[in-house]
């Protein structure tokens, strides 16, 4: 089954930059794919019309049954409640522990205490800082951080989870932790979409790769063919 | 349950969100005293006036001068016509003889008192009265003339000029004072609205991240319409304390009453409590109409 296809986008920001041009791109349940290309190319963009954040000049875009395209501002959030976004920088809250961080995600739709203490827990686990829970922000490392904000990007329980260069602050070693937490939550059932500039991880995963140059795909790699 | 929840989380935190952005708070807060102040002198101010005006108007009499040669049963004929007239009815009608009015006038002043005295009742020039109170004061002028025709009135004063004055005064003051009222809250609103902009701007990023996790944008606003409706109650207070405190005060200071007894101030109880009602309404709707403003800005794509 589809969960996101797009057909004949066109994006043009409102400078007059054209960043995405003509892009067809189907992307099934249960996929880890990797987005690839030169700096400005569009990744950033592609991936950001995915959850709305930009919205495509012409196309058509649908999300998990959602049409995006269409989709008013007022009803945004039911978009984003499918879909979990990570970032390169965290963007965690500084004045709020890492458990916190994670629970503020539930607590804006008004969940129980209890309902949301198991889930935040469950999914620190998942990403390997159960016993780092108390810790601000500025107390964690780079990975650390990383770690939590995929666990408030999943914590309630997206079928698609969007990465935009989550490793671009990481070394290699703390890059491949980040993989390896990615690739276990895929093989829960969540779809990934990772934009990365980073070859050597996209090499050793062996997923399908897609690459992006000005603004259009020039080459859709399946599974385990990109070397 | 779930509604619940969300509610007591947001008046938690905007509660939290006053005292954490303190120095922004009280700028909002002083913005909105300051205002409500002004507000409050012009609503007793207005308020005052419109009393000032129901009692001149209640108290604008026709005089109506019979000729001296009429008796008895002549003016008696004279009343009943002046009743037959649109804008009178029976017991606003009142019969004064020139006795007694010789008496008023001697009493209000020394020079009249001298002059009087040596006139005798007999011969003096003045004259029996009719005091009429009309229903409408706006027909006064035409009910004046009418009694005027009658035969056997000599003349009929009503003092328009002075009446017509004080009215228009009260009229403009009034206006004025309204004008300025919707002025200052309109200006509230949008200082408001930038004082609270700056505190939402250094939680932007407490926006973005609650609108990329799935949060409504009711949602989101619910926090900050809140803490303008804090603002708004706090920055309130001490403007009531004023009204309340200082009105009683200068109600008592005056005997309730400016320059001459006819024209009274509202009297202090229920009246303060009303305004400071109004003052609290307007500080808390300004507060969330200035909240709600300056997060919209955040809310779109
Ligand atoms: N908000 C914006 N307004 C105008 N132009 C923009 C905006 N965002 C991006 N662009 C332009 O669109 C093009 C694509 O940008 P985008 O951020 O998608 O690139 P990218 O592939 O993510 O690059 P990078 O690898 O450096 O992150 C660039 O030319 C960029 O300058
Ligand atoms: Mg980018």
């Amino acid at each position: 089954m589809d969960l996101i296809r797009l057909r004949n986008i066109n994006k043009t920001y409102k400078n007059g930059v054209t960043a995405i041009y003509d892009l067809d791109l189907t992307i099934k349940k249960g996929e880890f794919v990797f987005i690839i290309g030169e700096t400005g190319c569009g990744k950033s963009t592609l991936i950001k019309m995915l959850y709305r954040e930009e919205k495509p000049s012409s196309g058509k875009i649908i999300v998990g049954g959602i049409n995006v395209a269409k989709l008013r501002n007022g009803n945004v959030y039911k978009l984003r409640r499918k879909i979990g976004v990570v970032f390169q920088n965290f963007q965690l809250l500084p004045k709020l522990t890492a458990y916190e961080n994670v629970a503020f995600a539930l607590e804006v739709f008004g969940l129980p205490k209890d309902e949301i203490h198991k889930k935040v827990v469950k999914v620190l686990e998942l990403v390997g800082l159960k016993n780092k829970a108390k810790h601000y922000p500025d107390q964690l490392s780079g990975g650390e951080q990383q770690r939590v904000a995929i666990a408030r990007a999943i914590v309630n329980g997206p079928k698609l989870l969007i990465c935009d260069e989550p490793t671009g602050n990481l070394d290699p070693k703390k890059s491949m932790e980040i993989m390896e937490v990615l690739e276990a939550i895929n093989k829960l059932g969540t779809t990934i979409l990772m934009v990365t500039h980073d070859i050597d991880i996209v090499k050793q995963m062996g997923k399908r790769v897609i690459l992006l140059d000005s603004g259009q795909i020039v080459k859709d790699y399946e599974e385990g063919t990109y070397k | 349950m779930k509604a619940l929840r969300i509610f007591s989380r947001n008046i938690r935190d905007s509660f939290k969100s006053v005292f954490r952005n303190f120095s922004l708070s009280i700028a909002s807060i002083s913005c909105i005293t300051i205002t409500l102040v002004v507000v409050a002198l012009s609503i007793i101010l207005s308020l005052n006036v419109n009393n000032f005006t129901k009692s001149i108007e209640g108290n604008v009499t026709i005089v109506a001068f019979i000729n001296n040669d009429k008796d008895e049963k002549a003016i008696e004929n004279i009343k009943q016509e002046i009743i037959k007239l649109d804008n009178v009815s029976e017991k606003n009608i009142e019969f004064k003889d020139k006795v007694e009015i010789s008496k008023e006038m001697i009493n209000d002043s020394e020079i009249i008192k001298g002059v009087m005295e040596d006139i005798s009742t007999e011969n003096t020039p003045v004259q029996n009265t009719f005091q009429v109170k009309v229903d409408k004061i706006v027909d006064i002028g035409k009910t004046a003339k009418a009694i005027g025709k009658i035969d056997g009135i000599t003349n009929v004063k009503y003092g328009e000029e002075m009446i017509d004055q004080l009215v228009s005064v009260f009229t403009t003051v009034r206006k004025f004072c309204i004008y300025l009222l919707i002025a200052l809250v309109i200006v509230t609103a949008f200082l408001i609205a930038n004082t609270i902009k700056i505190t939402i701007f250094s939680r932007k990023r407490e926006i973005e991240i609650m609108r990329l996790v799935g949060a409504s944008n009711t949602n989101i606003k619910i926090p900050f319409i809140m803490e303008g409706l804090f603002l708004g109650i706090i920055g309130s207070i001490l403007p009531i304390l004023l009204t309340i405190i200082g009105y009683q005060k200068i109600y008592q200071h005056f005997h309730g009453k400016m320059f001459t007894s006819f024209i009274k101030l509202v009297s202090p109880v229920p009246f303060v409590y009303y305004v400071s009602l109004v003052l609290l309404g307007i500080g808390m709707i300004v507060g969330m109409f200035g909240s709600w403003r300056a997060v919209k800005k955040y809310l779109k794509i």
